[in-house]
């Protein structure tokens, strides 16, 4: 589904990505961890399409097709969805009018009629549900004044209405407590399926606990260094980061 | 995005530049250009006006004669030549219409294409809207009338309110906005063509919307258009105000006055959707708006004004209410956007006279482009009003860096049981919101126009649902292009 062949990515001239590869077939969900700075919103950024990451070598390749010059909102309508970890406000703009507009934008891009205003509520209602969200939660302005379980949730609760082919949960879990975490966790849960696949960038391998990864890669210094099975996640924990940056360092 | 989509999507972008720029191919009876008594005389014959409006126009013109052009405002334009603009300009039609059928059927594809179809309002059961039209300098239709009338209502073009009501007219007129207040009101006094007049009688609340939509179609002409609203005691009405003219590479001028009095209880919520031709890109052509408004309020009265401000070059309009009564109640609801080489300078004046008198002030300005955009407002609490309550709010947002906004708030408080507060804020659209929405699979554009949206939220709100809608798209077409 998603290929990414030897990228190198730069921030304001400083290198960040250095040469990343990265294969993530249909169905698979792919853990990335690793140290402060080493490059992991990057890879997030790089991958929807942010104007400021800068592209310098290599392909991303989504579905067979290399979508480096492709805008973020044309990545998204491909089915690439991204979950911030800040996510953005918005005053006076609602959930409702928002998620709206990005769903009949997304249609509209696949050539298909926008939803009435029936469909598009019966959706609503079903999908926040999922996420335990409350009708007033929706009439709110987007993430205004949002607590920082709100925020994911909501991100999730969009990701829900987008269903996505490619999910990256960009630290997701950072500022949840434990009854967030699980009914985020549940949310994506509920969306894995053999066609659908997701990235979750995370420091910790709590997540990791409900969303169980096919794959777990360590990141540092703009590489993918290591790449195990969910209990590569259980021996980070214990063991932290050091042992990997001088295996590295030392190469 | 394939090449072909690409050409469209410029394509619809620019062509959408200014979607009501068309000119209307009528046949119409144009004054030339130019400004003396004779022109006066010759507008209040058209007219077949009283001998006493005729005086009225007359005395203007001397008092106006005297004045010089303000040039307080912070906009910079070259002053028109008001000799070089033709003071009077009719689409040439029979005289009296029994019906719509009857009207020129380039005049209907007008309104049509305007959004107004007269004859499907017609046809429209319950909530419609009654619908006065001013093509240039005269009123050409106004639909509802009868069933207005039943009610007692007066809803009518002001010519005709002058030949049939003359003695409301005379008491009224000039009496919110007297002659000699500015340049502008002066110089509409002795030469406004046509307007509306409204009256609703006491205790009546009016079943419909009111609207009228002004249109400058002739080249080389100005409008100058009077509009009197009367609400009499415990009355209430919702009045809609529309406008819009082709483009050209000449500045028009357009100066109305608008005055509303509310009497006794009576609510008057007027609404306004500004969309003059603002010029080209560069900065060329354009109306110039100046524009004096403002109501009276007495006990226990309420005037709301909102206003969606996206079009002309230069705006200079500041709607004001005088809080005469007791417990009266003034509110200012405003979103002005700027764009290209736009300029517009408004705001509100609320005069607290009366005790325990309220205003609220929200005001939302967007930027963008080279364009200049200020709030003007006074806040004045005179020494006998106790208790006199204002709140002003006024947020500026920025699209780009060669853009600006102002904020010229002016507060008089002479009475120290008075309570004033003001809030104020700017902002700029992120790249991170943009970015947000962008994944989302929102369009550049598209976000903006939400971004914007959400931003004048509180205004969009106060308008009647058929102009929210209008209002939102017309947003949306003023700032596109606005984000590179």
């Amino acid at each position: 589904m998603l290929k990414l062949k030897n990228i190198k990515a730069s921030v304001e001239d400083k290198d960040i990505l250095k040469g990343l590869n990265l294969e993530i077939k249909p169905g698979e969900i792919h853990a990335i961890m690793g140290p402060n700075g080493a490059g992991k919103s990057t890879l997030s950024s790089v991958i929807a399409g942010k104007e400021k990451f800068s592209v310098d070598a290599g392909e991303i390749e989504f579905e067979g097709e290399v979508i480096n010059d492709l805008a973020p909102e044309e990545r998204a309508h491909k089915g690439i969805f991204m979950s911030f970890q800040h996510p953005i406000e918005i005053p006076g703009v609602t959930t409702t009018n928002f998620v709206k507009a990005a769903v009949n934008a997304k249609r509209v891009a696949e050539g298909k009629e926008e939803l009435t205003p029936g469909e598009m509520l019966r959706l609503i209602k079903e999908k926040s549900a999922l996420l335990e969200l409350d009708r007033k939660f929706l009439s709110r302005s987007l993430n205004e004044g949002f607590s920082g379980g709100e925020k994911k949730r909501n991100e999730i609760f969009q990701m829900a209405m987008l269903e996505p082919k490619l999910a990256i949960l960009d630290e997701t879990d950072s500022g949840l407590d434990i009854d967030a975490l699980r009914i985020v966790a549940n949310g994506v849960n509920m969306l894995r399926s053999p066609e659908r696949s997701a990235i979750v960038i995370t420091h910790y391998q709590r997540l990791l606990d409900y969303i169980v990864p096919d794959f777990v890669h360590v990141l540092y210094d703009g590489r993918i260094v290591k790449t195990g099975g969910k209990e590569l996640a259980l021996e980070l924990e214990e063991k932290g980061y050091d042992w990997i940056k001088e295996e590295i360092d030392n190469k | 995005m394939a090449k072909n989509e690409e050409d469209k999507l410029i394509n619809d972008v620019t062509n959408k530049e200014y979607e009501h720029g068309f000119v209307t191919d009528i046949e119409s009876d144009t004054f030339p250009k130019g400004l003396d008594e004779n022109v006066i005389r010759g507008i209040s014959a058209k007219k077949e006006e009283p001998e006493w409006m005729l005086e009225w126009r007359l005395d203007a013109f001397k008092v106006w004669q005297t004045m010089e052009e303000p040039d307080w405002a912070h906009v910079k334009y070259k002053k028109p030549n008001f000799q070089d603009i033709s003071y009077y300009s009719a689409p040439k039609q029979k005289p009296e219409l029994e019906s719509l059928d009857e009207v020129d059927p380039e005049l209907l594809d007008t309104f049509k294409r305007l959004g107004i179809s007269l004859d499907e309002q017609k046809r429209m059961s319950g909530v419609a809207v009654a619908v006065d039209v001013v093509m240039d300098s005269v009123s050409v239709k106004t639909t509802f009338q009868d069933t207005l009338a039943k009610k007692g209502i007066i809803f009518m073009s002001i010519s005709d309110a002058i030949k049939e009501h003359p003695e409301m007219v005379k008491k009224y007129l000039g009496t919110v906005v007297p002659v000699k207040d500015n340049f502008y009101s002066a110089l509409n006094s002795a030469v406004f063509t046509d307007g509306s007049f409204c009256y609703i009688p006491k205790g009546v609340n009016c079943p419909m919307e009111l609207s009228t939509y002004f249109r400058i179609n002739e080249e080389g002409t100005g409008q100058f258009e009077r509009t009197l609203l009367i609400a009499d005691e415990g009355a209430r009405v919702s009045y809609l105000e529309g406008c819009t003219a082709p483009q050209r590479d000449e500045n028009q001028l357009h100066a109305a006055v608008v005055e509303l009095i509310a009497m006794d209880e009576a609510d008057i919520k007027y609404s306004t959707v500004q969309n003059w031709y603002p010029g080209d890109k560069n900065g060329l052509g354009g109306v110039f708006n100046f524009v004096t408004k403002r109501a009276v309020a007495e006990k226990n009265a309420k005037i709301s004004w909102t206003q969606v401000e996206t079009g002309s070059a230069v705006t200079w309009k500041y709607p004001s209410t005088i809080l005469k009564g007791d417990g009266a109640v003034g509110e200012f609801y405003s979103i002005a956007v700027t764009n290209n080489y736009q300029q517009a300078d408004t705001g509100t004046k609320m005069i607290h006279l009366g005790n325990n008198t309220k205003s609220t002030i929200i005001s939302k300005g967007i930027s963008a482009g080279h364009s200049e955009n200020s709030y003007r407002g006074l806040v004045s609490i005179s020494p006998n009003a106790k208790n006199a309550r204002n709140f002003s709010q006024c947020d500026s947002l920025l699209m780009g860096n060669t853009c600006g906004a102002h904020t010229f708030p002016y507060i008089e408080a002479r009475n120290p049981t008075s309570h004033i507060e003001h809030e104020a804020t700017t902002s700029k659209i992120s790249e991170d919101q943009i970015f947000y929405c962008n994944q989302r699979g929102i369009d550049t554009e598209k976000a903006v126009a939400l971004i914007v949206n959400g931003f004048g939220k509180e205004v969009l709100n106060k308008l009647p649902m058929e102009f929210a809608v209008e209002a939102q798209k017309l947003l949306e077409i003023s700032l596109e292009g606005s984000v590179g």
